[in-house]
């Protein structure tokens, strides 16, 4: 799925090991997501909306539309 | 643009922490496990008290053991624990097909030796490792 984490992280010139302490999660898995590799789960996603103040569709985008 | 934030790493920690115990509870399980396999022969000459107490102990101390897996499991965040997951499964799956096929062996006189369930724990623990291994690189 593609995203745009690293943009919205780049905007905020915060480190992937940043994020992934925002998102308690670590630091690979945001780099899998970031990368696509790794779709992450819906509270995953909410957690990461809300965090950039934004909606899921604003920072992910579906594969089949 | 908004600089970085010191965020609390909680999560990291006792992350760092439920791997800790699981180390501990898995070492404290192999001990036991030796304990009860080897104490009766070598050093109390198979009296029924102290074998009862060391399976027993080896036993309780197994599932402190499954309870530290769950708390481990439970810790990871999802990629890990997808990672995780994904090696099990692999690994019990090559565990049930080889076992069964190895334990066919013997009946169908393929092999003359008994076979051993620790054959099959090993081929499981290296195809977990395999398992891990291979995920982390899926996923880096």
């Amino acid at each position: 799925m593609k995203n745009r984490l690293k943009v919205l992280r780049a905007e905020r010139d915060w480190t992937q090991a940043h994020l992934a302490a925002e998102l308690q999660v670590s630091r690979q898995t945001v780099n899998a997501i970031e990368k696509g590799k790794f779709d992450p789960s819906l509270p995953l996603a909410f957690k990461a909306a809300r965090l950039f103040n934004l909606t899921i569709e604003d920072i992910f985008e579906g594969g089949n539309q | 643009m908004n600089p970085p934030t010191p965020v609390s790493n909680d999560w990291a920690q006792n992350q760092h922490q439920n791997t800790l115990h699981l180390a501990y509870w898995t070492l404290a399980w192999l001990v036991t496990t030796a304990t009860a396999a080897f104490g009766p022969r070598k050093i109390w000459d198979f009296a029924t008290v102290p074998t009862m107490l060391a399976v027993a102990v080896n036993l309780g101390v197994g599932f402190g053991m499954i309870v530290a897996i769950r708390r481990h499991l439970q810790g990871l965040d999802e990629l890990h624990r997808k990672i995780f997951l994904d090696a099990t499964a692999l690994s019990m799956s090559v565990g049930l097909v080889v076992g069964l096929a190895y334990e066919l062996l013997e009946d169908i006189k393929l092999i003359s030796h008994q076979p051993e369930i620790s054959h099959v724990v090993m081929l499981m623990s290296v195809t977990f490792m395999v398992g891990m291994i291979s995920g982390h690189r899926k996923y880096q």
